[in-house]
């Protein structure tokens, strides 16, 4: 299970990755697989704006219907909207191609290092 | 409820051997998916996929009675099944609300009745508390199966290398009893899938060397997860979902397993003969999504200002690429109208069932 050293996470299975004032969000790959294959991804209009912890979407697999809870508050600056067509690449590239929304951050919610989201996954086998 | 209560069929071992992820099931643990719903669906709709299916209860009636206590419990007029002949048949309370839909395999001494796994006990009582009155024995044979299903345009092929019973005199809905791989079975030419296939009743004990002999010899293992979509597509009812309690067979359109004519009556006759004679009180359609969106079990069905109905099932059909499913909703309803996918309205149009079905030869 891939855990990136770079991002940060939350225990609700999403990553953060924040470059100037922007944070780019997705669900890791422990999410994704658990998940299965991805078939719809509802996202945000670009411009609302959300606190931490806030439901911005839902990400659907054949099976299962799944919330998406952002891990900063802010206005969404951009929606990933090749997941439309292809919401395969949330599998298939969770912390790459399979982004789903960037957000101009206005404050952060409790996020974890790496180590600390190891930890969860560790305890939730 | 506690991983350690769940239940586990005779294939628990192949199944955590084979990747699988185990959930709870009715109380089972029981493997919803292998490879991926998506690959798993696809092997069964073009090669041959294999399911464990034993969680499912087997009900016998044997004596003297046991023909009028079948007929007396299910929808079906089962004097019309031949020896080796089974039939799909609703469970009703009087009321005309369903208690389980089941298969009946008429055998050359004794009844069998397929039962949903999340029913039962439910089932079993309610048999019993019916037919006290007849000479009859019902006998829970649940633990006494376990039951493969291979389902796929390959699935023929592969049984036939296990079993010198001519697999292609079975016709669809018959079986025979016989042998696979050297130890009794039987063996039936029915599914859930949509596909051309088989379910393969046998011994516990013998289930799992049976299970890796077809694996081993290309079949796919197949979960839960699968098996829905798969049913979905193919317009099956799964109870719960289209049928219940507040759901008689004429509601969910299993008509076609419903006998109103039959001559000694069964349990909820009166009332599903009234609901015919006056009117459906609720129909079952199948629909596509035309926006965007995935429609789900509960949502809600409404004809752009009133609340109409509600879907009883739905999914991202594998086969078709669709968002599909099947509702419940009012007599009235034509074929638009609206599905609410989380608050927001998306319109759908009623389709013909099934969804998908299978080029025969």
């Amino acid at each position: 299970m891939s855990v990136p050293q770079d991002l940060r996470y939350t225990k609700s299975h999403e990553w953060v990755r924040t470059e100037d004032g922007v944070a780019t969000v997705g669900i890791t790959d422990h999410a994704q697989e658990e998940l299965g294959d991805v078939v719809f991804v509802e996202l945000p209009e670009s411009g609302a704006t959300f606190e931490a912890g806030d439901s911005f979407g839902v990400v659907e697999s054949v099976k299962a219907v799944s919330d998406l809870y952002t891990p900063v508050g802010g206005e969404v600056v951009e929606i990933n909207s090749t997941l439309e067509d292809a919401p395969e690449k949330v599998n298939e590239d969770p912390y790459g191609e399979g982004w789903i929304i960037k957000l101009r951050i206005s404050g952060e919610g409790d996020l974890l290092s790496a180590t600390d989201y190891e930890k969860v996954l560790e305890e939730e086998e | 409820m506690d991983a350690k209560d769940l239940r586990r069929t005779p294939l628990y071992e192949e199944h955590k051997e084979a990747g699988a992820r185990l959930v709870d099931f009715a109380g089972w643990e029981m493997p919803v998916q292998y490879a991926g719903i998506k690959a798993e669906h696809e092997a069964v709709r073009t090669r041959a996929g294999l399911f464990d299916v034993s969680h499912m209860g087997e009900a016998v009636f044997l004596g003297p009675d046991a023909e009028a206590a079948v007929q007396r419990l299910v929808t079906r007029d089962v004097s019309r099944l031949e020896t080796g002949q089974a039939g799909y048949a609703a469970v009703c309370y009087e009321s005309g609300g369903t208690v389980d839909d089941v298969l009946v395999y008429r055998r050359q001494d004794d009844f069998l009745i397929v039962v949903n796994a999340a029913n039962r006990d439910k089932d079993l009582a309610h048999f019993r508390e019916n037919v006290s009155d007849l000479d009859v024995e019902v006998a829970d044979e649940s633990d006494d199966w376990a039951l493969l299903a291979l389902q796929g345009p390959d699935a023929e092929g592969i049984l036939q290398r296990f079993t010198e019973a001519d697999l292609s005199k079975i016709r669809y809905y018959r079986f025979v009893d016989g042998e696979v791989d050297g130890v009794p079975a039987i063996i039936s030419r029915t599914g859930y899938t949509g596909e051309d296939g088989f379910e393969v009743f046998i011994r516990p004990d013998d289930a799992p060397g049976l299970w890796r002999k077809l694996v081993g010899s290309g079949a796919e293992p197949v979960g839960l997860g699968a098996r829905d979509t798969l049913r979905l597509e193919a317009g099956m009812c799964l109870y719960g979902n289209e049928l219940d309690a507040d759901t008689t067979p004429l509601d969910a359109g299993i008509s076609f397993a419903v006998h109103l004519d039959k001559e000694l009556r069964f349990i909820g006759q009166g009332a599903l003969l009234l609901e015919d004679a006056e009117g459906l009180r609720k129909k079952l359609v199948g629909f596509e999504i035309e926006g965007r969106g995935i429609a789900r079990h509960g949502h809600t069905v409404t004809d752009g200002a009133e609340i109409v109905g509600q879907v009883t099932s739905g999914t991202l059909s594998p086969t078709l690429g669709r968002a599909i499913g099947l509702a419940l909703v009012e007599p009235e309803v034509e074929d638009r109208f609206t599905v609410v996918i989380r608050d927001r309205p998306v319109p759908a149009i009623a389709v013909p069932l099934p969804f998908y079905k299978r080029d025969r030869k």
